[in-house]
């Protein structure tokens, strides 16, 4: 690939974006907004197409040694270009869904590029202490946009958002000094490689571990989200939903598997009776709700779950499931957002029960609402579809109880989601506001349109996405294999061909070492 | 060594306190209404002494040709570099000291001319390689402080903070002399070469109180906790661009002077002062940001962060190597401008009345009324509580750095985990700022007095700790790492 340092580019058009809407008015800080935003996503477009499938694992790398300590060395490999393709799609998608917001709109917009620019700089930095400053930097814009243009309790819901993140994170930061001081290298590429001492990888782990659960969010640290989702204005639900939940699963997959694959395949037990209380008490909680957007936040808890089950599998299908996960729920609970978003600003409540009956007054809203409806339960032919099925298909090989559990999560999501559609858009119209709600409006048919078309397209063809994610899989699948966890399968006869991927093959002692470590 | 040699070592003080004795000639002669033009000789006088330092701090000068007075001073790049920044942190508070004395007509020719005998007190402090020059030096900056204190004599609170500080500093003085009479008794010497010599070997218990009693009365100084009482209240009462200055270049100073002592004269020691300078570090950073949680006063919440921030310092002596000393200085010279960037800020606001706005509640909306000065603020605010991409991250990170280096990761880790209890109040003056509507006390940008000196020097603070500082990242560390070089090439 030429030497032209997209990257930067990528990041520099939303940050001199962001300067320059501090100095416009409401109108142009608009236009500017989305302008940055939209160019952004031609570049991402551009990165796509030309991005080398089968080729270097690192394309588009540039590096400045311009500070002490760590350089500007950005990269990407296939996951994280199709985070990076997701967060410059949902961009200006966020930015007309923006119209709704009335005051102080440049300080808004200028708030939002920022984010884009932390957000694309944490999927390509390929520093470590790089990849911090941007993953800790995006507290500040989301900060922010909670605390200034969010709901009634905005305040509350902004400190802890903020609080809890950088807890996390720091602990994270002291174990990030200590790898580069014992590795000598700040490079992401020559960490995923490097292999620590075991007994240190549990302390580093468990210290990654306590920023990117946070983040991702895992029970029982996903308080923040519910309150973050349901005061943030809906542009920032969308890009909190949508991007700032993938960095604690893109950190899994780049930092805390390939780094510590032994600790990994150690604390998998952890990260499996996490993630299996995850998905049925949130779902279970998500059933109860009355207000539509923690109904989704609490929905986004237990998706983000099945990704930590997929992850946790050690093997191809659950990290391209994973994966696949986070593409589609960053889609269908960023238009679900969007959906609630769409009601909000005509009735100007989440309440579920001054709803009903919809589908009546708003038809295409109500097809919309179904589509993101049915990809968010998992419909086949819809984008969750292909990640769900290979996570717990991943998890099935090592554990069939975190599969079963899994599943169950599955049948609750579409019960809590069905249940809510049934209570919004059918049934009788019992509010005569709500039942004179107008249809949707040229400017939000443009947020939906692009979205649903992409929820499709990963649901009916998700090759087009798999595809640059493969090899760099297969990579971490061949890293993981000397430690991953043997399978809880009592298989009668041998497998006719033994699976490469989970780790058949690796030495008895290992694996009862391994095994013993994990009860 | 001859005397001529010692001379031309002493150059930046010798400036300073000739200067400083002509323009009290002046001020005495010529009264208040020389006070402006004092001022900026003043100011002349620190420049040409800033500039007699970068020579030193750019070559990385050290060794025994750095040597004054027969082993009394030491002119090496360590002390040039902690006096780069007391020089400008004094500048800052000439530059400061017009708009708010003028206004209530307290604005006199001395006030210049105490900054510059603190100024020259300061300078030796860092430079003291002997138990007297630095009592010497010390007195000198601290006797110029407190009358810096109660500068504005008709106001009670402002003559409070100079008699508090006074009889507060007072004991601190006698307890470090008693600390340096104890270790003379027990070492035979007070210079710090010669105290290294005695104390390589086995520590003796009156040595070791000595030491104990030498770092009570310096971390008086600092105000490093459990020695921190006196500095809510000294912050709150003296005037403000005062409050500045104690906020910058005497911390830089004293606490130059404390890694001195610790590195030199008892750096064959480590072992008995580290868990004292570990235990000020992590109770000051503890304290600072319990303490400064219920404030609502922005002096006192900012003289509770400084605590705080001594104790970060404070984990990059304790790691005692060059990377720690080397960390140290970075820290504080990224400490320097946010302080003083978070004073002017403070300083440029004004009510109605034109008094200056000092309640936390009545920052309320500033980003509607002074939106130039709440982001400035807010900018600072982010790199107190660390968080990147603001530079005082960058601080935090060469401090834990060090720390982890030396294998003291427990110790970087509860620092670190505290510094989020810190990040709790940094984020409430942004929140006060950007999300309340809108109080009504703060006027908008007017045409007060000063502002444009005022605003310049915000911006440029600002500036440093901007996300460009990272720029700077490289340069900064070599000067700092020579530095450390030239502190620890004797010890």
């Amino acid at each position: 690939m030429g030497g032209f340092p997209i990257l930067s580019l990528m990041l520099l058009v939303p940050l001199l974006g962001a300067i320059a809407c501090l100095f416009v008015g409401e109108r142009a800080a608009r236009s500017i907004a989305l302008a940055a935003t939209v160019i952004d996503l031609v570049l991402g477009i551009v990165l796509w197409a030309r991005y080398d499938i089968g080729g270097a694992q690192w394309q588009f790398t540039e590096r400045a040694d311009v500070f002490a300590g760590f350089a500007w060395a950005l990269g990407i490999d296939g996951i994280a270009l199709m985070l990076i393709v997701l967060s410059v799609f949902l961009m200006p998608i966020c930015i007309l869904a923006s119209h709704s917001i009335n005051k102080r709109v440049p300080e808004y917009m200028a708030a939002f590029l920022f984010m884009e620019v932390l957000m694309i700089g944490v999927f390509s930095a390929q520093d470590i202490f790089l990849f911090y400053i941007f993953f800790e930097a995006s507290l500040i814009p989301m900060y922010l946009i909670i605390g200034i243009w969010g709901g009634d309790n905005r305040i509350y819901a902004s400190y802890k958002f903020f609080l809890y993140t950088l807890f996390g994170s720091l602990l994270m930061l002291i174990a990030m000094l200590w790898m580069v001081n014992v590795a000598g290298t700040s490079s992401i590429p020559a960490l995923m490689g490097y292999d620590f001492p075991a007994d240190a990888q549990v302390w580093l782990f468990l210290a990654f571990f306590a920023s990117f659960a946070v983040k991702m969010p895992m029970w029982p640290v996903h308080t923040w989200l519910p309150d973050a989702h349901v005061q943030a204005p809906t542009a920032g639900s969308v890009i909190l939903a949508g991007v700032l939940l993938k960095m604690g699963g893109y950190g899994f997959i780049r930092f805390s598997l390939p780094m510590f694959p032994e600790a990994s395949a150690d604390l998998a037990w952890l990260i499996w009776t996490l993630s299996m209380i995850a998905v049925v008490v949130t779902s279970l909680i998500a059933l109860v709700q009355h207000d539509m957007k923690k109904l989704i936040a609490y929905s986004s808890v237990a998706h983000m779950a099945i990704v930590t089950i997929g992850l946790f599998a050690f093997n191809v299908q659950g990290l391209e499931g994973a994966m696949m996960v986070m593409l589609g729920h960053g889609l269908v609970s960023g238009a679900l957002f969007l959906c609630v978003g769409v009601i909000y600003d005509r009735l100007h409540t989440r309440e579920i029960s001054r709803y009903g009956g919809l589908a009546t007054n708003m038809p295409r809203y109500a097809l919309f609402f179904l589509l993101f409806t049915m990809a968010s339960v998992g419909l086949p032919g819809t984008s969750n579809f292909v990640g769900e099925f290979l996570s717990l298909a991943g998890a099935y090989q090592v554990n069939s109880w975190v599969a079963f559990v899994g599943t169950t999560g599955i049948i609750l999501g579409a019960a809590y989601m069905l249940f809510l559609y049934r209570r919004v858009v059918f049934g009788e119209q019992k509010n005569a506001d709500a039942a004179a709600m107008p249809d949707l409006a040229p400017r939000e048919w443009l947020m939906l349109a692009p979205l649903a078309a992409a929820t499709l397209w990963m649901g009916i063809y998700p090759e087009s996405f798999l595809a640059p994610m493969r090899s760099d899989i297969a990579i971490l699948d061949a890293r993981l294999a000397r430690s991953a966890p043997e399978s809880d399968a009592r298989l009668a006869i041998e497998a006719v061909a033994p699976a490469e991927q989970h780790g058949g093959d690796h030495a008895p002692a290992h694996g009862i070492d391994v095994h013993g470590g994990a009860h | 060594m001859d005397f001529s040699t010692s001379l031309a070592l002493i150059a930046p003080e010798l400036v300073l306190s000739l200067s400083g004795l002509v323009l009290l000639l002046v001020a005495a002669w010529a009264g208040d209404r020389s006070a402006r033009v004092v001022s900026v000789l003043a100011c002349v006088a620190l420049g040409a002494a800033f500039a007699l330092c970068i020579p030193v701090v750019s070559g990385g000068l050290a060794g025994p040709d750095r040597i004054a007075f027969d082993g009394q001073f030491r002119a090496d790049a360590f002390a040039s570099l902690a006096k780069l920044m007391i020089y400008a942190a004094s500048l800052a508070a000439l530059i400061l000291a017009p708009a708010f004395l003028e206004r209530i007509r307290s604005m006199r020719a001395e006030y210049p001319v105490l900054v510059l005998f603190s100024a020259v007190g300061m300078s030796i402090m860092v430079s003291a390689t002997d138990l007297l020059t630095l009592y010497i030096g010390l007195e000198m900056q601290s006797l110029a402080a407190y009358v810096l204190a109660s500068f504005v004599r008709d106001n009670t609170r402002s003559a409070e903070a100079g008699l508090k500080y006074f009889v507060l500093g007072s004991l601190a003085s006698g307890i470090l002399l008693f600390g340096m009479s104890l270790t003379y008794g027990f070492t035979g010497s007070t210079a710090f070469d010669a105290i290294g010599v005695a104390v390589s070997g086995e520590l003796n218990t009156g040595a070791l109180f000595g030491l104990v009693f030498v770092l009570a009365g310096l971390a008086f100084k600092i105000s490093a906790v459990p020695f921190h009482m006196w500095t809510p209240d000294v912050y709150e009462g003296a005037p403000t661009p005062v409050t500045a200055f104690f906020a910058s270049a005497p911390k830089v100073a004293a606490i130059a002077l404390l890694t001195r002592v610790l590195m030199e004269a008892f750096g064959g020691q480590v072992e008995a002062w580290r868990q004292i300078v570990v235990f000020l570090a992590l109770a000051s950073i503890v304290v600072g940001a319990l303490g400064a949680i219920g404030q609502d006063n922005v002096k006192r919440l900012l003289a509770y962060s400084s605590i705080n921030n001594v104790g970060f310092i404070l984990i990059g002596v304790a790691v005692a190597s060059t990377q720690g000393v080397s960390a140290m200085l970075v820290y504080l010279a990224i400490y320097v401008p946010m302080t003083i960037a978070g004073f002017v800020a403070v300083l440029m606001l004004r009510d109605g009345a034109g008094d200056p706005v000092e309640r936390i509640a009545d920052l309320s909306g500033l980003s509607r009324v002074r939106p130039a000065v709440a982001w400035c603020l807010m900018i600072v605010m982010f790199s107190l509580a660390g968080i990147p991409p603001m530079f005082g991250f960058w601080g935090k990170f060469v401090v834990f750095q060090a720390a982890v280096q030396a294998d003291m990761v427990v110790l970087a880790a509860i620092g670190i985990a505290a510094s989020v209890i810190g990040a709790f109040y940094y984020l409430k003056i942004v929140k006060v700022m950007f999300m309340d509507e809108p109080a009504g006390v703060i006027e908008p940008a007017g045409g007060q007095p000063g502002n444009a000196s005022l605003g310049a020097l915000l911006a440029i603070c600002t500036l440093m700790i901007s996300p460009f500082g990272f720029l700077a990242t490289g340069w900064l560390g070599a000067l700092a790492d020579r530095a450390a070089a030239s502190l620890l090439l004797l010890a």
